[in-house]
């Protein structure tokens, strides 16, 4: 399906690439040359993406706008794009934040500007392509590719420590993905021996019931590879070296989207490709995502960094979409998955705030600054609303993620639900403190007495997150609702299938990789079905929209 | 049996005539012809090659036999000429200025590469043992003369006795195996070999198994398997940088196609065996090329080892075996050819008059100083190290794809995690090109340019990118090329 007859969701992923060739004619010194194309390369990207959001329909099919050509006919690789409720708007984030991206490194970057916007838009290519493909060797190759722009964005952009996190980077990533990439051939060919026809369509394997113990050891290689990218304790060790040591448009990225591709992974592949895995590890995947949140809080109260304390904020937040979406429930998934637009939206935030600020006193200690609120009230203004978005306040868009995800967790876990609750508490200690810190009291620092406000480009970048986190916060209606066929999708997919259970004798530890005593079985997949999810109605935030059957009429 | 000649058996090795003829050619031709022209004796070395691949390519689908039995001119040994001959013409687009200046741009020199060209592929035609060794000594010989052009240069010269005496070691060992074999099985031809094995009372002679353990320890030297390796870097190192980057593919490439002949046409009863003794040394291969790499300074060393560790690579399909495996030997082997030739073309560029610049040092800054070479050799190292989109990548996945097939899984996450390693050191001429300003020492604007070397670097860029991305034309190839050999065993 198309707009119009035009194959947009290649548009979407290829115009970038114009950018990229208009660049390389464009003369090394001409850098704002250079800028102005990158921006509207982006921006008519930006521009062709929003269409989406209009056209996506949510009784429609599950995957829409769809395009399939062959692509490599040896081995059965289609060329096979389609969008669902949950990546249509990983891919209006995505150009969002690209397009907000470019616009914020307009004075930030000065050297080698034109690299610098190739860089990105590559990068916006990959993610792009990540997010909408539907055939598993396609997302493989966007998968890797996206990492090279952004190991050139850490390494030859960022600061001091940057050859070592750009490594680091690579390699963590790399390791993983190889391994998920033998995941990917053991089960093309369990594919074919089931149904005889060579094919990476992702379609054709969800209908596959992955074998025993085979079943364990894929969903682990799948599971590492996202675990590492979203990243989970204690695969997160790469992540504050990137942050800190990326260029501020780096961070935006990185934090905003490259971290959604691991949640993505397990939403989209990791799963619904192996249920009975997935119930099986479930225990250790919460238990980790709670270590995650928790851990990533306490860090954060002793970051003397203001940039290295986003970075950590970023292991406790993403930490609470695995506790939602692990919690296998409408209401954790459905948080799990606005929560992943809130965590990109308010934490970009706060890797441009802390970026402008860096631009202007090349310090982000927080013990240098003090009474900024005197000299730039607009930006402490913005800098509030970005913290209390993260926070979680009652009215903005953290709040609404958040709170599905502990009403949906506290239903299976509550012993989780209610220690992941008290990162909440933590967060507004350790963002509050910071914010307290830094532009409370008398302006202590000389250098910070003559700081200039943000002027208009700078608010530019900034006005349409805050217009999503007051959006969402508000209403969030319009996001739950396309969402909502998509997450009851995944959890009847993932519940079930479950119900396949291991052979009736399972061998006495799952290929040695744990005692199978250790497993937890598998539901009987007649507690959370959606049926019954369609008939309960509780809480603050019931479901949001009506059940495809009663629209219909 | 028949001792008559036919047109056939000439027409079977019409390749091989046109390139050892037209090496002679170029001989005279230098020794008459107008002044010395170097640059004349490329184009006709270049002609030579591409007749030979024109007669290759008009052969292609006809399984020609020739000289009753020994030499064939099948889809196999086809597929591997024309790797040969592409290996060759990028090595002659890249000599025409480094020879020059520095004063080995004879005849000679083309010659030998013809020369070796023919010995390599006669290597992969043969169907007898004898012709066999006949094909890597003509190869051999050839290449200890070229590792040893630079005359005046004691690295070279080194580098030349170097490979000169591990050579001969290896081919007496080779040499060895295949007497023992003959004395087991008494016969030379392959396919006869195989039928003798086939025997009870020969396959249990410990004189066969032997003389299997020597043909794998001398092929084992020639593709510089470890514990077999010891020769390449320092003889890789002394090369000249055009023979280095010549003999890293192409008698690599011959070497595998022989061995497979060899262990898949005559000791097939074997394979049970030799495929384990083969999966120990992939693994090892695998592990210290891509280990010893990491450390390396120099980046022509630092291509050798990772020679090394791709024949692990390369030999993790014929461990597999069957179809795939050996097709993916085929495809990995035009792959490697391409992205391993563009790299060492990047360095050759960088050469200056009076030295070279090979060290990670020298490229400090590069990718801005001369951004077009600094993206060829990205895609080069992107190749090498196996990322999405290139033949590097294609090729990988087409041999882990069969070694999935075939049970392979702790092979295949070996070779996997491999790459891994890989990766740092691949990336780490990425590093230095674009993360590092450039130093005093590094260059400080773009080399001088050369239009035979551009082409021979952007066909070797576009090679990767075309094998990467659309490898199902090649894949198609090397398939076809390897139906006979697994059909009959």
């Amino acid at each position: 399906m198309t707009i119009l007859g035009f194959p947009i969701l290649s548009l979407i992923i290829f115009s970038p690439l114009l950018g990229v060739l208009l660049l390389f004619f464009v003369d090394r010194e001409r850098s704002e040359l250079a800028k102005w194309i990158a921006l509207l390369a982006s921006g008519v990207t930006m521009l062709i993406s929003l269409p989406l959001y209009f056209a996506f329909d949510i009784d429609g099919p599950a995957f829409q706008f769809v395009e399939r050509v062959s692509w490599i006919s040896a081995w059965g690789v289609e060329y096979h794009l389609g969008l669902d409720g949950i990546s249509l708007f990983l891919v209006l984030l995505t150009t969002l934040l690209t397009f907000i991206s470019v616009l914020s490194a307009w004075t930030a970057v000065t050297k080698n500007v034109r690299e610098f916007m190739i860089t990105m838009l590559l990068l916006e290519v990959g993610m792009n392509g990540v997010f909408v493909a539907l055939d598993v060797f396609l997302f493989y190759v966007f998968w890797e590719l996206m990492l090279f722009p952004m190991y050139f964005l850490i390494g030859v952009w960022g600061s001091e420590r940057r050859l070592y996190a750009a490594i680091k980077f690579v390699v963590y990533t790399m390791s993983a993905s190889v391994l998920m990439l033998v995941a990917i051939l053991t089960l093309y060919y369990l594919n074919y021996q089931s149904t005889g026809e060579l094919t990476f369509s992702l379609l054709e394997w969800y209908k596959l019931r992955v074998g025993f113990p085979a079943q364990y050891w894929l969903f682990a290689a799948f599971a590492l590879a996202f675990a590492v990218k979203v990243p989970m304790f204690p695969f997160h060790t790469w992540l504050p070296d990137a942050h800190v040591e990326a260029p501020t448009a780096g961070s935006v990225i990185l934090a905003g989207v490259l971290l959604k591709m691991g949640t993505y992974g397990f939403v989209r592949f990791a799963m619904p490709l192996f249920p009975v895995a997935t119930h099986a590890f479930l225990p250790y995947l919460i238990g980790l995502a709670v270590i995650g949140i928790l851990y990533g809080a306490l860090v954060c109260m002793v970051q003397p960094d203001m940039k290295k304390l986003v970075a950590y904020s970023s292991v406790s937040h993403m930490g609470f979409v695995m506790l939602g979406l692990f919690a296998l429930n409408f209401q954790g998934v459905q948080g799990g998955l606005l929560q992943m637009l809130n965590h990109g939206v308010s934490t970009g935030g706060l890797f441009l705030l802390v970026g402008m600020l860096y631009e202007r006193r090349h310090t982000k200690a927080i013990a240098e600054f003090g009474g900024l609120m005197k000299v730039m009230p607009i930006y402490a203004t913005f800098f509030l609303i970005f913290v209390l978005s993260s926070i979680g306040l009652p009215g903005l868009n953290g709040f609404v993620g958040e709170y599905l995800i502990l009403v949906g967790a506290f239903q299976v876990e509550p012993v989780a639900a209610v220690l992941a609750a008290f990162a909440v508490i933590l967060a507004a200690i350790y963002l509050l403190w910071m914010y307290q810190r830094v532009f409370f009291g008398k302006i202590t620092n000389e250098a910070n007495a003559g700081l200039k406000d943000l002027p208009l480009r700078e608010i530019l970048v900034l006005a349409p997150l805050v217009v999503l986190i007051v959006w969402v916060g508000v209403y969030p209606k319009p996001f739950l609702d396309r969402m909502e066929p998509a997450a009851l999708r995944l959890i009847d997919m993932v519940q079930s299938h479950a119900e396949v259970r291991p052979a009736d004798d399972p061998p006495s530890t799952v290929w040695g990789l744990v005692p199978s005593g250790w497993l937890r079985p598998a539901p009987t997949g007649i507690e959370y079905s959606s049926a019954e999810i369609s008939s309960t109605d509780d809480g603050l935030f019931p479901r949001t929209g009506t059940q495809p059957e009663e629209r219909a009429r | 049996m028949n001792f008559s000649l036919s047109a056939t058996d000439f027409l079977t090795i019409l390749p091989e005539l046109i390139l050892c003829g037209m090496g002679m050619v170029v001989l005279l031709f230098d020794l008459f012809g107008s002044g010395r022209n170097t640059a004349n004796l490329a184009w006709l070395t270049l002609l030579s090659l591409l007749a030979a691949g024109y007669a290759d390519i008009t052969m292609m689908g006809q399984n020609l036999m020739g000289f009753s039995g020994t030499v064939t001119a099948d889809d196999f040994s086809i597929a591997f000429e024309l790797i040969f001959l592409s290996v060759t013409a990028l090595t002659v687009l890249l000599s025409t200025r480094y020879v020059h200046e520095r004063g080995m741009g004879y005849g000679e020199y083309y010659s030998l590469l013809l020369f070796a060209t023919a010995g390599m592929m006669l290597m992969a035609s043969s169907l007898d043992m004898l012709m066999i060794f006949i094909g890597l000594e003509i190869l051999s010989l050839s290449s200890y003369i070229l590792c040893g052009m630079l005359r005046r240069d004691a690295r070279s010269n080194e580098s030349a006795l170097k490979y000169f005496l591990l050579g001969a070691f290896a081919t007496g060992f080779l040499l060895y195996g295949m007497m023992l074999l003959y004395g087991a099985t008494g016969t030379i031809r392959l396919r006869e070999i195989a039928e003798a094995l086939r025997h009870e009372e020969v396959f249990v002679n410990p004189i066969a198994w032997m003389g299997m353990g020597m043909i794998l320890v001398g092929f084992g030297f020639k593709i510089a398997l470890v514990p077999f390796h010891m020769w390449t870097p320092d003889v890789y190192e002394g090369a000249p940088t055009t023979v280095t980057a010549f003999l890293s593919s192409g008698p690599k490439a011959a070497s595998f196609a022989a061995l497979i002949r060899i262990l898949v046409e005559g000791l097939s009863p074997m394979q049970e065996q030799w495929s384990q003794v083969l999966w120990v040394l992939a693994v090892i291969t695998m592990t210290l090329g891509n280990v010893v790499a990491l450390q390396q300074d120099n980046i022509k060393r630092m291509l050798a080892y990772s020679s090394i560790a791709h024949a692990g690579y390369i030999l993790v399909a014929v461990v597999v075996g069957g179809a795939e495996g050996l097709g993916a030997v085929v495809f990995y082997a035009l792959a490697y050819t391409f992205m391993n030739t563009g790299a060492f073309g990047v360095l050759i560029l960088t050469a200056d008059r009076g030295r070279e610049r090979l060290t990670f040092e020298d490229f400090r800054g590069f990718g801005f100083v001369s951004p077009a070479l600094g993206v060829a050799m990205f895609i080069f190292m992107l190749s090498l190290a196996g990322i999405p989109l290139t033949g590097g990548f294609a090729g990988k996945f087409q041999i882990f794809k069969s070694a999935i097939d075939q049970g392979y899984i702790w092979l295949t996450v070996i070779g996997m995690l491999n790459s891994v390693v890989s990766i740092y050191y691949y990336l780490r001429i990425v590093v230095v090109m674009y993360m590092q300003p450039a130093g005093d020492d590094s260059l400080q604007e773009p080399p001088r340019a050369s239009i035979p070397l551009y082409t021979a670097i952007a066909l070797a860029a576009a090679g990767v990118i075309y094998l990467g991305i659309f490898p199902s034309g090649w894949i198609g190839i090397s398939l076809q090329s390897v139906s006979l050999l697994t059909a009959g065993g």
